[in-house]
């Protein structure tokens, strides 16, 4: 049997090999640390959660808003001011929670993930354990997190394989009528716009 | 873009020795084209060093829960952002 090269590469850790990968572009005289360091400072200023759960909050006071979000929600975010410059070219998708739909994010093959909106991703959003499991017994993740569904609703999982970044748009919780916009988006929770929370 | 949204296809039973973003859980499946994603540079040619890969149709197939994981599958479906190359009508 022929050894392929990508078996060896397994047993290193990625971030062994991300620094391995910046310590060659180093010796190359490609990019130095510095320079790579304020790029990521400056793409992370503007990636937080705070922004997610804004376009949730608009979303829920807003039908029109909501509309476009779910029909192109690259262009909505950027009607918020959410800027989306230092992302890369990849397509933003809204997916909408209903009574009998619940929607969970994942990405089976590596961590793509809606940095500009949720910030870094946690830990085990990029366990093998969620990536695994996410697709094949989604309804088992989701007690683990605390979420019991219905069998009544059903489950629709959102494997990011390439250049769509998924997000949820949860439901408006019961009794919020009289909440600000402002209020609403502090009820919203990063595990709500992945799927791993009802809101 | 060989397909419009609504079309049945399957995806290719494929097990390239590079880089692929076809999961191998998704191989040999039957879906529906749910949405076009756009045009983007295809990953498995990028992964092989050619940076200016030309652009390919990206789609976002979404598969019934079954036809992955059988009759006591939990997710209703699964969807997907699949390249053209890794696609066929479902015929």
């Amino acid at each position: 049997m022929t050894a392929r090269a990508y078996d060896h590469e397994r047993s290193a850790t990625v971030s062994n090999r991300v620094k391995r990968l910046v310590a060659e572009l180093e010796r190359r005289n490609i990019v130095q640390e510095p320079a790579l360091d304020a790029a990521v400072e400056s793409f992370l200023l503007h990636a937080t959660p705070v922004n997610g759960k804004r376009v949730v909050a608009r979303a829920w006071t807003d039908a029109a808003f909501k509309e476009r979000l779910l029909e192109d929600a690259s262009a909505a975010v950027e009607e918020l001011g959410i800027d989306m410059s230092h992302w890369a070219p990849v397509k933003l998708r809204a997916v909408e929670n209903g009574a009998r739909r619940h929607n969970l994010i994942v990405c089976t093959l590596c961590s793509c993930y809606p940095i500009a909106l949720l910030g870094p991703s946690p830990a085990w959003y990029k366990s093998e354990a969620y990536r695994s499991r996410a697709v094949v017994d989604p309804r088992g993740v989701l007690v683990e997190f605390g979420v019991t569904l219905g069998p009544n609703v059903e489950i629709a999982v959102w494997d990011s394989t390439a250049e769509t970044r998924y997000v949820v748009l949860p439901q408006r919780p019961h009794g919020t009528g009289d909440l600000s916009e402002e209020e609403l988006a502090a009820l919203v929770t990063r595990n709500g716009l992945i799927g791993t929370a009802l809101v | 873009m060989a397909f419009r949204c609504g079309d049945r296809v399957r995806t290719r039973l494929r097990n390239p020795e590079g880089h692929t973003r076809l999961p191998a859980y998704l191989r040999g499946r039957p879906g529906r084209v749910e949405r076009i994603v756009g045009a983007f540079p295809f990953s498995d040619e990028r992964a092989t060093g050619n940076a200016g890969a030309p652009p390919q149709a990206l789609y976002t197939i979404c598969f019934a829960g079954r036809d992955v994981w059988g009759d006591d599958a939990q997710a209703e479906t699964i969807s997907a952002d699949l390249f053209e190359s890794y696609l066929e009508p479902e015929g």
